[in-house]
């Protein structure tokens, strides 16, 4: 079984990310990236199920310039065989890296796509979803729990009452959630041979992919400020306010 | 032109993210079509009484009684032609299936939006809510996920659409099947619902300790949740979870116990009316959102608390 693993170049999730000084878009200029945090889970799930026996590759794919390959060399040195590199100069929407996906998934032909639920930058939470609409294919998504069996896959899946789990005839696509998995990290001796293993290069032209300017951004701005309120002394005073000044409780 | 928004439903009653949803369509000045697949007509009848709704179109099937994605998709897809906007709330029903069907009209959803500023633009969190970001769609059919807490609720009783019986026509996608649900069961309210919320973070230490919440939340009929590092240190279930990558709420009452304040968790509760902060570290970036701050042992203020509710 071969596994397919997009993955997303984002800020490290430790960063604050604000605002540029004209408010046109995020200053990401000296901010650290990373590979988004819901991918490394899907990488890591993928190369446990690769060495548990039950899949015999793993590949990994992202769309975006030049700097993209570091993410596919992180993911490289956890333990994917091989990647591909979509090349384009301009950040994507979800809609058009579905369309991208759509076109690398035809010629690989993969059993399982396992990817991160959501990027952390944009937070949109859309493309597995877009991505299987456009294939046609069974999701399951929010994976805490990824269960093969033969010929399907068996998801447990993070919704907002608890807990429901899914069966899917394989291929299917899976996006992971955060409890799936703690992802491994990268030892030198993988780091090293990981800088042999195959980068393919596609570009969009080749993939007969023409993004459009769907949705503009226009301005992004910090978020409106609360302002801080009092500290009370004591767990009688606290009560009081409530029930007095807030009139919250009675 | 119209407005669908997709209801969501346990099959007993309308989620009250979908009044929220209804609330914020109405905002885009145009009627409002409700869209309800569920195994049954209860659904569709509670959702006509819903206030400013014009009709109610009902697609009735067994398999709908668990809001498969592939499924409310193609209902979505049979009924598109007649509008130009696609509502649904960014719970995790409405974030899993609104994607799948924006992708089948080939429309760029818009995600988690928190303010309507015309029907062209919108204001939505990025960056686990750390900017917020201005966009504006160039396409002449849009997708939208609604922010549930950024809106008012509309009535549930006063309204008296039409319904509309809908025949299932059955495409060929492939689909996922309903295999079993664990759900959280409480006589308590509902997280994202609820008046009040109580959340325990970090400082609460282990999962026994998490019962010191119970007793306030019986008390005040309260919902209890927990910061992302409660859930990740297996404090608490993870459907608790409050913040970016878990639930937003809105509560007229927020008590945050043991929580340092992280920018994800203020994401998932700033918009809350009044803020209490318990934290036993006085720097915590909790307190600068809080309305009332009290610096003190957990161990020892939730007991007194609990005795003077």
């Amino acid at each position: 079984m071969k596994i397919l693993v997009p993955i997303k170049r984002v800020n490290d999730y430790n960063v604050k990310v604000r605002p540029n000084q004209s408010n046109t878009d995020v200053d990401l200029s000296n901010v650290k990236m990373a590979v988004n945090p819901f991918c490394e889970i899907a990488i890591e799930e993928a190369i446990r199920i690769k060495e548990s026996g039950n899949a015999e590759e793993v590949v990994v794919v992202t769309v975006g310039d030049e700097k993209h390959q570091e993410q596919l060399r992180t993911a490289l040195a956890l333990g994917a065989d091989r990647a591909i590199h979509v090349k384009t100069e301009n950040p994507l929407q979800p809609l058009d890296i579905a369309k991208v996906l759509v076109k690398v998934f035809e010629k690989e032909s993969p059993e399982l796509v396992l990817m991160g639920k959501q990027g952390i930058d944009g937070d949109h939470n859309q493309t597995g979803q877009m991505l299987a609409a456009m294939l046609g294919l069974p999701q399951a998504t929010f994976a805490s729990k990824v269960e093969l069996q033969a010929g399907s896959v068996e998801v447990t899946r993070e919704i907002d009452g608890g807990l429901e789990t899914l069966k899917a005839e394989l291929p299917a696509i899976v996006t992971t959630d955060l409890r799936l998995n703690e992802p491994r990290y990268a030892s030198l001796p993988n780091i090293m041979k990981a800088k042999r293993k195959p980068i393919d290069e596609l570009d969009l032209d080749a993939l007969g992919v023409s993004p459009k300017n769907r949705v503009e951004l226009v301005a992004v701005e910090s978020p409106a400020e609360r302002q801080e309120g009092i500290k009370v002394e004591s767990v009688d005073e606290l009560v009081d306010k409530l029930k007095n000044e807030a009139k919250v409780i009675e | 032109m119209k407005t669908l928004v997709l209801v969501e439903h346990d099959n007993a009653e309308v989620a009250a993210a979908t009044l929220s949803t209804v609330k914020a369509a109405s905002l885009l000045g145009q009627d409002i079509d409700l869209l309800v697949a569920a195994s049954s007509q209860v659904i569709a009848q509670k959702a006509s009484q819903i206030d400013g709704v014009s009709k109610v179109l009902s697609f009735v099937d067994g398999r709908f009684d668990n809001e498969i994605a592939e499924d409310v998709a193609e209902c979505v897809v049979q009924v598109a032609n007649d509008y130009n906007f696609f509502l649904a709330s960014s719970s995790t029903t409405g974030k899993n299936s609104l994607p799948r069907f924006a992708a089948l009209l080939d429309i760029q959803q818009i995600s988690e939006v928190i303010e309507i500023i015309d029907n062209a633009t919108f204001k939505k969190p990025i960056y686990a809510g750390a900017c917020i970001a201005t966009v504006k769609t160039n396409q002449e059919k849009n997708v939208l996920s609604i922010r549930t807490t950024a809106f008012d609720k509309a009535s549930a009783e006063s309204g008296n659409a039409q319904v509309i019986e809908m025949s299932v026509t059955d495409t060929s996608s492939k689909k996922s099947a309903f295999i079993k649900n664990e759900l959280t069961v409480s006589d308590r309210p509902e997280l994202t619902s609820a008046d009040i919320v109580i959340s325990g973070g970090r400082g609460m230490q282990d999962a026994d300790n998490f019962k010191l919440l119970d007793g306030i939340a019986n008390k005040l009929n309260a919902a209890v949740g927990a910061s992302r590092a409660a859930v990740d240190s297996g404090f608490a279930p993870n459907d608790y979870q409050v913040g970016q990558t878990g639930k937003s709420v809105a509560p007229n009452l927020y008590i945050a116990v043991g929580i340092s304040g992280a920018i994800q968790h203020l994401a998932g509760m700033k918009d809350s009316k009044t803020i209490v902060a318990i934290n036993k570290d006085e720097e915590a970036p909790i307190f600068k959102v809080a309305d009332y701050g009290l610096v003190g042992d957990l161990f020892e203020v939730l007991p007194e608390l609990e005795s003077k509710l």
